[in-house]
Formats: structure tokens, C-alpha cells, sequence
């Protein structure tokens, strides 16, 4: 059914969800995050497909909890699929976004995930996202949560994390 | 390839990083830094998402179907059919690292090819998904190898136990059966023998920096593929699916 009634529902699905933050950046909508790939209508209900950050991702089942509980709001019937491909990559992080990032305190993620050397973080720079230092140094390509490196700053001495780029 | 084939190949590949990952959890707050505590739970993570990725498709195939949690905790050894690299104990730190680095390098490689291949294409996106993980992990065993093998004498000697221990399990990664030649035969798995020559290559070259050797003549081990797994596995198995088993249907 594509008419102007499900039209108008996939909208108001849309903006609904617009208020539906990462739980693990809770200043950042899933749709800033590109894990909202796509809002439909099928038969008589609206389909939300969402796509997992890492493949263990403990807040894919928060997400889509959120997800559902604001979009049955204006459809009841709301259901989430949960899409593997196109696997998500960092890529679809908005500039705009990363700008956010940046102003929360994580540095976001540097360039494209197809350049092999920014995998690790090594051998690229990762400016202090709080003095804006380059003189940075990672401690670990893990960190608080499966997306994130640990860096400190070698002029404020701050601890931070950088948003990997995959 | 039959389906009892290709539920037989998603089994391996969930149990696999099941098991491995429910090792890696064991070091939770346990680990000798912080950071490794850490890394080590975070790799066990990124492994525990495509094992229910991969059980979630395996149970699909059974009649009735089955979840990838009642796959998890609801069967008894002799049906898990992880390598028996994976349920090995951890050991020290080092135990722990060369056990991945055997591992991460194998599973690089293959899940490469999975996510190329066009037989399957819910196991294709679970493995284009899974890649750019794997790659992390090799990266970080790989470079506490050079450190562990090229560091004082005590890491060296250490590390090179854990190579002696550990390497009499690697071929059953490259074992050639009824089912993987099935997988082979359809293109859903690459031809086994030129992955380990690969997987070879990429490991010497690591284990040559890290000044490390291999055993030759190695008496190589066999069994988990069909069930047949060493006492380790009853022990990891105890703990992973106490809860479950004794208050059924539970759930958070």
C-alpha cells in the first residue's frame, strides 16, 4: 500500500525518530549515526530498518527498543529489521556530526575507512579533542565501548577516546 | 552443498568464536593492565556478535527451528563443534595472545573469502561486516607477539612455550572433510590447502620478527569438528550454561 496514508505515516515515523539518540553517545541521534538506513511502509505497517555499528554491538537491542517504542507512537503496528548489508562504515558520519563528536570530548573519525592507515590509528594524527594539541599518542586500539580507541594528550595530559574509523 | 551441510559449516563457524569468546570474557578483570582487560573483552564482544549472527542462521535450518541461544546453552559437548585450539585454557597472558594470533590469522582469511563469495549471502554480509574487526584483532595479537617474542628473555621464553603448547592444533583449522569439501566443492569456502599455505606465510613472517619457531614434526590433533573435544570444553561449557539450564526460559 503506497498511497498518501502511509506516505504521511512513514513521515511522522521519520520524525518521531529523529528524538532516538546512540545510547552510547547520547548526543547523537541513530539517524546522525547512519544506523537508520531506512523507513518504509509494507502492507500495513512501517518497516525500520536499522544496521549494527560492530557485529556484537550490546546497544543494537537498546536501539531498537527505542526505535519501536517511539515510532508506535504514531503506528502501533511499527515493526525494526535489522539489515547486515551494506555493513555500516564510519563514512556515513556527516561532517556536521563529527563536529559534534568533537565537541563532546571524542575525537571523531579521520577521513575515509577504505585508507588502510587509518584502521589502527597509528601513523595518522588524532588532534586532543579538549586543547586541540596534535601532539596525541594512542594507548590502545580499544576502549569503553567497540567503537572507540584510547588516546591521551601529551600537552594536557587528558585522557580521550577517538571514534574509529571502519 | 546439502542444507545439513551448510548448518554443519554455521555451527562451526558460531562455535568457533563462541567458545573463543567466552575464553576472552574469562579474563574480566583479570587481565595483567587495564587496557588488555579491556581489549581482551572487547574482541570477545565483536566474536560474540557473529556468533549469534552465524547460530541465528544455523538455527534456521533445523526443524523445528532452534534460536541461537538454546544452540548456546542447550547442548552438551560432543555436539560443539569448535576447533580445539579454542577451548584450550588461558594460560598466562601469553597462552591467551598466541592462542589469537593462531586464530585471528586463519579467520582473517577465510572470513575474506566468505564475504566475497556469492554461494551465500547472509553469510557474505555477516562476514563484509565482521572484516574490518578481525583486522583489529590480528593487529593487536600480532603485535603483542613481537613484543612478547622480541622482549627480555622471560617474555621470549615464555611465548615460545605457548607457541610449542598450542601448535599441534592448528591443522585441524585446515581439515578436510565431508563438510568442508562440500564447502569448498560450492565456493562458499575457499580451497583449503592454498589457505594454509596463506595462513602460513602470514604467520612466519610475524613469528620470524618475533625471533620465534615452530616444532617440526608435530604430532597434529584432531576431534572437535565431530564432537570429539579435549576435558576443557565440559569445564567452559559448566559455567556458560549454568543459568540457563537450571532456571529454563529464564530471562534479564
Amino acid at each position: 500500500m503506497i498511497n498518501a496514508e502511509s506516505h504521511k505515516i512513514v513521515e511522522a515515523v521519520k520524525r518521531q525518530l529523529e528524538d532516538v539518540m546512540d545510547p552510547e553517545l547520547p548526543f547523537l541521534t541513530i539517524g546522525e549515526m547512519g544506523m537508520l538506513r531506512d523507513v518504509y511502509y509494507e502492507e500495513d505497517h512501517t518497516v525500520i530498518v536499522l544496521t549494527p555499528t560492530y557485529s556484537g554491538c550490546p546497544a543494537t537491542d537498546i536501539i531498537s527498543e527505542d526505535s519501536l517504542k517511539a515510532a508506535r507512537v504514531v503506528d502501533p503496528k511499527a515493526e525494526v529489521a535489522i539489515s547486515m548489508s551494506p555493513a555500516w562504515t564510519t563514512d556515513w558520519i556527516s561532517e556536521e556530526t563529527r563536529t559534534k563528536m568533537e565537541a563532546n570530548g571524542i575525537a571523531p573519525p579521520i577521513g575515509s575507512s577504505n585508507d588502510r592507515a587509518f584502521l589502527t590509528g597509528e601513523g595518522k594524527m588524532v588532534p586532543c579533542p579538549l586543547c586541540k594539541s596534535k601532539s596525541t599518542k594512542m594507548v590502545s586500539a580499544f576502549g569503553s565501548t567497540a567503537c572507540k580507541a584510547s588516546f591521551t594528550c601529551l600537552d594536557c595530559s587528558e585522557p580521550f577516546e577517538h571514534f574509529k574509523c571502519i | 552443498m546439502t542444507d545439513s551441510q551448510l548448518k554443519e559449516v554455521l555451527l562451526r563457524l558460531g562455535d568457533d568464536t563462541l567458545i573463543l569468546a567466552q575464553r576472552l570474557g574469562e579474563w574480566c578483570g583479570h587481565a595483567p593492565i587495564l587496557e588488555e582487560d579491556i581489549a581482551l573483552t572487547n574482541i570477545s564482544l565483536d566474536l560474540l556478535g557473529r556468533t549469534q549472527n552465524y547460530l541465528k542462521l544455523a538455527g534456521e535450518l533445523y526443524k523445528p527451528t532452534k534460536s541461537d541461544d538454546n544452540l548456546a546453552f542447550h547442548r552438551d559437548p560432543e555436539e560443539f563443534t569448535n576447533l580445539l585450539l579454542l577451548e584450550q585454557p588461558n594460560g598466562h597472558f601469553g597462552d591467551t595472545i598466541c592462542r589469537q594470533f593462531l586464530f585471528d590469522n586463519f579467520s582473517l582469511l577465510l572470513t575474506v573469502h566468505l564475504a566475497s563469495q556469492e554461494v551465500n549471502t547472509d553469510i557474505a554480509a555477516i562476514a563484509a561486516k565482521a572484516i574490518k574487526e578481525i583486522r583489529y584483532h590480528v593487529d593487536h595479537s600480532s603485535k603483542w607477539m613481537l613484543r612478547l617474542g622480541g622482549g627480555t628473555s622471560e617474555s621470549h621464553e615464555k611465548i615460545q612455550g605457548s607457541l610449542d603448547k598450542l601448535w599441534q592444533f592448528t591443522d585441524e583449522m585446515f581439515e578436510i572433510d565431508e563438510v568442508t569439501s562440500a564447502a569448498v566443492e560450492s565456493g562458499l569456502f575457499p580451497d583449503l590447502t592454498t589457505l594454509k599455505s596463506r595462513w602460513l606465510d602470514n604467520v612466519m613472517s610475524i613469528l620470524t620478527e618475533a625471533r620465534l619457531s615452530i616444532l617440526s614434526n608435530t604430532e597434529m590433533k584432531y576431534g572437535g569438528r565431530n564432537g570429539n573435544h579435549t576435558h576443557h570444553l565440559a569445564e567452559i561449557l559448566e559455567v556458560m550454561q549454568v543459568l540457563p539450564r537450571t532456571y529454563p526460559g529464564t530471562t534479564w
